[in-house]
Formats: structure tokens, sequence, C-alpha cells
């Protein structure tokens, strides 16, 4: 299980600016990033390298949340997403958000927002399926 | 009917013969007064009666009403006759602590449908005329309140009421309308209706004056809307405090209303510190009504801002005229012809976990359709990390602003220190209206 920051901004020119500004000007380095706008409301969530500290940074945004994730390693070939969330609705969990990406030519990360992490966890852990945590995370992405 | 250019003999009468009406009314109205249980307390706390009022200056002596006590005194507290004889209930928009009711007699409609009679008749309206009331019905005043003047008069009305605008260009077509009761912005909206049509105002209706009530524009914008309807369009000013629309109207001269004397008895007061201002100076419009019984008001404070214009009107009626009202005392605005208080808005943010209130009502146009819109900030912690939770929180508050207010705002959610911060009094409301109107 790693963190991930929920940003809450208005979808104007400037704020997805602003939120990598202060990122920056900490020094923190983004690894994932996914927007999600709807009408004049958006949500920036970012996976960062040094979570508690982007917390911090974002704090004068005001509306941040850490929200804890799923990183799931899995090889990067036909039927890997499929395997994944097949063990997930097997154990009736839905998945409320995902993403994912190729971290080099064999291998591939999901990042998977679920209704019940503990049980996501489990149910992945025995289907053999390997959950990073934030250091095993880190290391993975390079 | 034989024709005569008042259609009141008191329209005319002297000075002189106004003031005795006055003072006989003004001692009646504080008697009738004293049978509601507020102005009953407040009197006997000052030791005031009906005796205590020989001569109009007299009228100083007693306190001035706000709209806060018509509020605090929700529903009842100013009713002055047996429940029984209360025929109809005009009542504001808002809820619990923000709303008044307005409570008439059969008298008092009576007598409302005659000064909007009077009105109609001094801007030509004649038995037998079509007046299409284009004014929305119901609670607000406006609708029946010329919809009783209208037909007091012999008018033959149309209570359209707002809305299905080709239906209503269609009406005025077939029923060859004489006269329209309307909102500036609406009839600025139904000339491009006109145009989708193919009908020319000018050439295609038989349309000879509009009133236009409920909201206030400029005179620019009252010039576009005669030029383009080819009509003029009479100012109507009212207040449900006092009755409805009617108080006061401009005649033909279009140089100001003449307010009725013989129904309210005005004073302008500096809003600061409640000192009566001679003629010709700006400030704050109060009124005490002269024959109401149900609910009569003394000294009632209107917030509107305005003068009397010196001199006489070649219309030959003395009631004094009121310039073109230029503003408000306390930060009442207008939207869509309705009357909204920011502490409305405000009520309904507090009760929302979700959003704190800081917030600014943004007032702008959309085309020509006015827009209500609220920006307000997140409180930090209620952010949940997902779009579908802000989704909810947004329509929550949509619905309850609608409730409240009787308009459907739009609700936009602004990041924890987005609003700006001022010195000083925080400004709630940003009007961005064309000015033109």
């Amino acid at each position: 299980m790693i963190q991930q920051l929920a940003i809450f901004s208005e979808n104007k020119p400037g704020r997805l600016e602003r939120i990598a500004g202060a990122l920056s000007a900490a020094g923190i380095n983004i690894r994932a990033v996914h927007v999600a706008s709807l009408g004049e409301m958006g949500v920036v969530k970012v996976v960062v390298s040094r979570p508690d500290e982007a917390y911090e940074a974002l704090g004068e945004f005001g509306a941040v949340r850490k929200v804890p994730v799923l990183a799931v390693r899995v090889p990067d070939r036909p039927g890997a997403l499929h395997q994944v969330t097949a063990t997930l609705s097997k154990a009736g969990i839905n998945i409320e958000n995902a993403s994912g990406f190729a971290i080099s030519g064999s291998e591939a990360i999901l990042i998977l927002e679920v209704s019940d992490v503990g049980a996501a966890e489990r149910a992945l852990t025995e289907a053999e399926f390997k959950t990073l945590d934030e250091g095993e995370f880190e290391e993975a992405v390079g | 009917m034989p024709s005569r250019s008042f259609y009141e003999e008191v329209e005319a009468v002297s000075c002189n013969t106004i003031r005795a009406l006055q003072l006989d009314r003004l001692r009646w109205t504080v008697a009738q007064a004293a049978r509601s249980p507020h102005y009953r307390k407040v009197f006997a706390q000052r030791g005031l009666g009906p005796e205590a009022i020989r001569s109009l200056e007299h009228l100083r002596r007693l306190p001035f009403t706000e709209k806060q006590d018509l509020r605090d005194n929700y529903p009842f507290g100013l009713l002055a006759v047996p429940k029984d004889r209360v025929v109809r209930l005009h009542h504001s928009s808002g809820t619990t602590g923000m709303a008044t009711a307005v409570l008439h007699s059969k008298k008092d409609i009576e007598e409302w449908a005659d000064l909007v009679a009077r009105c109609l008749y001094m801007a030509g309206l004649r038995p037998g005329d079509v007046f299409q009331n284009m004014m929305t019905y119901g609670l607000f005043t406006g609708g029946l309140g010329l919809h009783y003047g209208a037909e007091r008069l012999g008018a033959f009305v149309i209570p359209m009421g707002a809305g299905n605008s080709r239906r209503q260009i269609e009406f005025m077509r077939i029923f060859q309308a004489a006269a329209i009761h309307i909102i500036p912005s609406y009839a600025l909206a139904l000339l491009a209706t006109c145009e989708e049509m193919g009908v020319d105002p000018k050439r295609d209706l038989s349309l000879r004056f509009a009133v236009a009530g409920a909201e206030p524009y400029t005179e620019g914008a009252r010039q576009r809307l005669q030029d383009a309807w080819g009509i003029p369009f009479y100012n109507c000013y009212g207040l449900s405090e006092m009755c409805g629309p009617g108080v006061a109207f401009e005649c033909p001269e279009q140089n100001g209303l003449h307010l009725w004397e013989d129904f309210v008895l005005a004073e302008i007061i500096d809003p600061d510190t409640g000192e009566l201002l001679e003629d010709g100076k700006e400030g704050e419009l109060v009124l005490t009504s002269l024959t109401r019984e149900a609910m009569p008001l003394i000294r009632y404070r209107t917030r509107d801002l305005t003068s009397f214009l010196p001199g006489e009107c070649p219309c030959g009626r003395t009631h004094r005229r009121l310039s073109r009202f230029t503003g408000r005392t306390d930060d009442m605005f207008i939207i869509k012809g309705v009357n909204i208080f920011p502490q409305q808005i405000e009520r309904v943010l507090m009760s929302v976990p979700e959003v704190g209130t800081n917030y600014v009502i943004v007032l702008d146009r959309e085309g020509l359709v006015e827009r209500l819109t609220v920006r307000v900030e997140l409180v930090p912690e209620a952010f949940k990390g997902d779009l579908a939770q802000l989704r909810s929180v947004q329509d929550r508050i949509t619905h309850a602003l609608r409730e409240e207010t009787l308009v459907t705002p739009r609700v936009e959610l602004v990041e924890p220190g987005g609003i700006p911060r001022r010195e000083g009094k925080a400004v709630r409301v940003l009007d961005e209206r064309d000015k033109g109107m």
C-alpha cells in the first residue's frame, strides 16, 4: 500500500501549474499524476517520492487528502490487468479509480483505489500478486 | 364612461387638502396599529397613542419599523384585525428567520385594486382595453396586484404569468393587447422571440404602453426598450409591506413617479442618523400606511434610496414625485425579479458542513439571461479525495439555495483560500450584469 495525494482544485487555467510548482519548490518528484474533472471542479492525484513532505508542501492549497492506494507490480503482457481485476471482483471489491504505466519492457505498475484496501491487499497477495509498499514502489519505478 | 383626466379627484386636490386627509388617516392608523401585538407593546413602552398625534410633525414621535420587526413578529405579530378577517396572504421568499408575511383584509384588497386602477388609468388604460399581465402570479404581489387593478378598471385581463415566450407574442397578436406588465429584462429577451417569429412589435402588435416592474433598470435600458417596442415603459414602484405595486407610478410625463399621498405618508431620512431630510435631498424612503387595516405599518424603513422632485408636474397631479431609485441601504439584490438577501444564502451555506462561509455571490448574464452564481470555499477537512463526493456537496447546496431563494443558482466549489479576502467589510455580491440594464 502506498500513499496517493488527492488535491481539490477548480478546473481553471493555472491550477495544475500551481500544484506542480509547489511540489517542485519542495524538491518533490512526481512518480504518477492523474487529473479528473467534472465541470468546474477537479481532483489532481499524484504519487510522489516523499508523500509526507509533499502533503506539507501542498498544505497551503487547503484541500489535500492522503488516500491509501494499492500499487501492484504485474508482468507487462496481455492478460495482466484482467487477472488482477478478476481477483478483486471475485473478492467482491470495487475499484474506484485505476491507472497504470509500464516501468520497463517486461513490467508494469497498476495503481488502484479500492473500496477496501486491506481486503484487496489480502486477496491479491493470496493470488500471488505483488503489492508494493513505499520503499518497494520507489525501487520499482527507479 | 365619460372621459376624464383623473381616475379619482383626489389625484389633483390641493396640498392642504392632502395634508388634512393625511393627518386624519394617520391618527386612524395609529389607533388601528395599536390593535396589533407588536405596536401595542411598542406604544405602551413609550406611552404613545393616537392622542399624541395632533399634527403631521408628531409622526416623528413614533418609532421606525424595520424589516427585522416583520421577521421577528412573523407571522401574525403585526395583525390588527381578527384573523378571520384576513382574506389574503402575500409572502417573501426565505424560510425560518428570513420570511415576511403580509396580510390583507377585504377592504385592503379593494383599496389596493383601486390604487392600481388609478395608476393604470393614468398610463392610459381604459375599460375594454386588453391588458396582458406577464408577471408571476402567486405569493409575490406583482401578478395579482396588477391583475386586480386592471380588472377593477374594467380592462380585459389576460393572466399570462411569465414564460412561454412564443405564446406571449401570439396572445398579444390574437387578442390585440393594448398594454403589458412585464419585467424589463424579460421585455428585452422577448425582442429576440419577436425576431424569430418574424413579428415587428411596432407594426404587428397593438400595444400602447408597458408597465415595468419587479426590478430596477437604468434610463438607458428603458430607452432601448421604448425604441425597440415603440411604446412608453412606465415605471411602477411598490413594496409588499404597503400592499404591492402601485404605491408610486409614472404619469405620461415620465419624469418621476407620483407617490400616492392619500395612501402613504412619506419621509426621506438620512439612513445613518434617522434625521428627516429636506425636500430634494436623497435619502431613505420611509412610509407610513394611511388606509391599511389588517397590517398597518408605521414609519416603515424601505431601504430604498430616492428623493422628492421639486415643483409641479404638468400632468396636474399634486401628489409629489419620487426620483428614479438609486439604490438600497442594505445589500438586498434582485435577480430575475426576485428579491434576495445575501444573509439568506449565508444561512444555507452555514447549514452545509463541507463548506465554510467564505463565499461570494456573482451576478452576471449569459447572453440576455441573468445568472446567479455562488462561489464558496470548501472546508479542507471535508475533502474525501473524490469527485463524486464533491458533486454531491455541490448538488446539495444548489438544491438548498433553490428552496430558500426560489432562484436556481450555479454553485462553484472553490479551494480553501480561493475567495480573495479584503480588508474591512467582506464584499458579498459582485454585480457584473451589463450596466445597460
